[in-house]
């Protein structure tokens, strides 16, 4: 069975500037993957490549196999696409946007209304269907944003920052839309550069920087990528240049992948927790380091982008 | 799904374009509104009575023919005439209260006999003028030359004044040597027989006979007949005013139409649009044609209502004036997406965009008609769609063209039409 989508070396430049230069993934019935990078990495071109909005200059998208040709190709019925931006009319109500989206797709009568209601109560807006979108909070506005997506039942769904600008009770609320699609075997490519969404809902994660992916694994097994899966951080007290041999007696520990001090504080990375911290701080005590502080932190996908390439997600 | 999906797009539009209340308002009441007006202004409005010109005459010389000549100034129907000191006159003028002022100098009734028939100096009649009222200063000379001719005239053929004129200029002719021999006896004969004229009409007055009609008068009159389709149908000129209104409004909404597509762009709408199976011509279809509606639905209800209050009638084929309302809504709807093709942002846009239809209606002939500008101007105007859209309106309607005539211009309307609608499919930035 081949997957839902298959992007293949994609390649776009806008003018002199390449937005994608090498994009390749593939995402299979019923997985979320994450497109994860920062601000101008290429993801939501990348988005618009595998939309058939945006005409890849090199590589081809596949939708269950078939290469995505032209405007008009019909395999496009299969993607549904929910737009960073809040693609909605704000004078009409919100059923009648419903309407307009779902019948560009050919859907009508008794069915586009049958889909407008469910799609207005998968997104908790059944009540409202009838006011202005004008009159919606942002929240509100994203929730239509994706319903509005949703309405031509799309095989793999598009979401390009979903939760961008609105409050937690929402974004609560659209990751539970998420998980109900994921629940009914949709696939779902999701864009962000907000690492704990994608570390909550995505199977796998495609991390993007500068128009490359470098990553593209399970969260589990882009830890893997990790020189250590722990931090403890020790704040020291006193003449922080004093010993200036701790940073190597604790590097000799066993389970120490590191160890460096800068500004008073000793940072540690560590292969295991458990088996590490008690030497460090046995080692602190046995120096005479006095010490405020005691902080141990998981690597999270910020750490794993940071190894991979030098900067932060927001760089 | 293509046919639903172009009904889905124009129904959109129509119900966006009706909730909004700015629009509705731009494109029905405001070229109602502003072609009544323009109509009232130029249609010269056979039942209302024409605005008067405001002159002052100033009589310093309270002469018969002085007195002719207020009298017949104050009778022309044209004229709103008052009167006052030279300086009340001149401080009016200045003001703009009255477009000119004409002062009769004192000893100006019998100096003008004198040049009247011999080589005397001409007397001066001073005119005050405001200088934004040149064609009105025209008019006022040329009135005011009818009059002095018929008071000095009156008065040098049967008046005292110009009994005594005649008689001293006689004896003054008398003596040899005032000029060659020949034009002195010449003279001498026509006032001798001046004389025995007055002397007849002193001896036998017609009865009723006033002294202007012993002199001069206008050897003519005129007859004016107004050239419409046909005799008895009167010209409207609400129908050229509501004419050019209605291109020029239609044109506006053509203009909110792409900043509409701009905005769209702006907020992502278009990615949505195009993430649908539809192709390329198939969207702009759907937006031209819900522009070109609209547009028509203003042009509609303008003319409906000229039709209905101002009495427009279509003199000549109804399918010629159908058919150029709807070559001039699709022209309008194209020259619109091509608009939304070439603008970058909907702010930049506007500004330049209504600059652009501003310049068109106005050459086009919508605010006056295209025969008052001068022929050049008259001929680069054929390259101005506005001037197709409201020439073939005024055809239809008060000129009374018949169909196979309208052919051409609508066709040229469909010319523009179509080479708006290929540059904006070529020039339309599909990617973001």
């Amino acid at each position: 069975m081949p997957p839902v989508l298959d992007a293949r070396t994609l390649r776009k430049s806008f003018g002199a500037i390449p937005a994608v230069s090498d994009v390749s993934f593939t995402v299979d019935p019923g997985e979320l993957v994450g497109l994860l990078g920062p601000n101008g990495a290429g993801k939501s071109t990348t988005v618009g490549m595998i939309a058939g909005i945006v005409a890849p200059d090199a590589g081809e998208v596949r939708i269950n196999g078939q290469a995505l040709q032209g405007d008009t190709d019909p395999a496009k019925a299969a993607i549904g696409l929910v737009p960073q931006d809040l693609a909605l009319f704000d004078e009409l109500p919100a059923r009648e946007n419903l309407r307009f989206f779902g019948s560009l797709y050919g859907l009508a009568g008794a069915k586009l209304d049958a889909t407008i209601a469910s799609g207005l109560e998968f997104v908790g807006l059944a009540d409202r269907a009838r006011d202005k979108v004008k009159t919606f909070s942002g929240g509100m506005k994203r929730r239509l944003n994706l319903a509005a997506g949703l309405l031509h039942d799309p095989q793999l769904v598009l979401l390009d920052e979903p939760t961008v600008g609105i409050d937690p009770q929402s974004r609560n609320a659209i990751f539970d839309n998420l998980e109900a699609l994921r629940a009914r075997g949709k696939s779902i490519v999701y864009t962000t550069h907000y690492m704990e969404e994608a570390e909550r809902l995505c199977d796998r994660i495609v991390i993007v920087d500068h128009g490359k992916v470098i990553a593209n694994d399970t969260v589990r097994g882009l830890y893997g990528l990790l020189p250590a899966s722990r931090r403890l951080t020790v704040e020291l007290r006193g003449n922080k240049q004093a010993d200036s041999g701790l940073a190597e007696a604790t590097r000799a520990l066993p389970a120490v992948a590191s160890a460096e001090v800068a500004d008073g504080v000793l940072s540690v990375a560590l292969d295991d927790l458990a088996a590490g911290a008690p030497g460090v701080l046995s080692l602190l005590q046995q120096r005479g380091v006095a010490y405020d502080h005691v902080v141990s932190e998981r690597g999270d996908l910020e750490t794993v982008f940071l190894t991979l390439t030098g900067r932060t997600l927001r760089d | 799904m293509g046919f639903q999906a172009w009904r889905a797009m124009v129904r959109k539009d129509l119900l966006l374009f009706f909730t909004d209340r700015r629009a509705v308002i731009m494109s029905f009441a405001a070229p109602i509104a502003i072609a009544s007006f323009f109509g009232f202004i130029f249609s010269g409005n056979q039942n209302t009575e024409k605005a008067r010109v405001p002159v002052r005459v100033v009589d310093q010389d309270s002469s018969v023919v002085s007195k002719a000549i207020v009298q017949g100034l104050a009778a022309d129907k044209t004229l709103e005439v008052s009167g006052g000191t030279v300086e009340e006159s001149r401080d009016a003028v200045r003001r703009g209260k009255t477009t000119v002022a004409v002062v009769v100098p004192a000893g100006f009734g019998d100096a003008a006999g004198r040049a009247f028939f011999g080589g005397a100096a001409k007397p001066q009649l001073q005119l005050l003028y405001d200088p934004s009222h040149a064609t009105e200063l025209a008019m006022v000379r040329g009135i005011l030359t009818e009059h002095v001719m018929q008071a000095v005239s009156a008065e040098m053929f049967g008046g005292d004044q110009g009994r005594r004129l005649s008689q001293q200029s006689l004896e003054e002719l008398k003596s040899p040597g005032a000029m060659p021999e020949g034009d002195r006896r010449a003279l001498v004969d026509m006032l001798g027989a001046v004389n025995r004229w007055y002397e007849r009409d002193k001896a036998s007055p017609v009865p009723g006979a006033s002294p202007a009609a012993r002199g001069l008068a206008m050897p003519y009159t005129t007859h004016e007949e107004a050239m419409t389709v046909r005799t008895g149908v009167p010209y409207n000129g609400f129908a050229h005013s509501f004419a050019g209104m209605g291109v020029q409004f239609l044109l506006f909404a053509c203009i909110d139409l792409a900043i509409g597509m701009l905005l769209e762009r702006q907020q992502g709408l278009w990615k949505r649009l195009r993430a649908a199976p539809l192709s390329r011509g198939l969207l702009l279809a759907g937006k031209g044609t819900s522009g070109a509606l609209i547009a028509l639905m203003s042009l509609g209800a303008t003319f409906a209502f000229g039709m209905a209050v101002f009495r427009i009638r279509i003199e000549g084929s109804v399918i010629a004036f159908l058919a150029v309302c709807v070559a001039t809504a699709v022209m309008a709807s194209s020259f619109g997406l091509l608009i939304a093709a070439l603008g970058k942002t909907p702010q930049a846009t506007r500004g330049v965009a209504i600059l652009a239809v501003l310049l068109m209606v106005m050459l086009g002939g919508a605010w006056v008609p295209a025969f008052v500008f001068p022929a050049w101007l008259q001929k680069v105007t054929l390259a101005i769609p506005a001037r197709w859209a409201v020439d073939g309106l005024d055809a239809t309607t008060w000129r009374g063209a018949s169909l196979p005539a309208t052919l051409p211009t609508i066709g040229v309307l469909l010319a523009f039409a179509s080479l708006f609608g290929t540059l904006a499919v070529a020039r339309f930035r599909w990617e973001e």
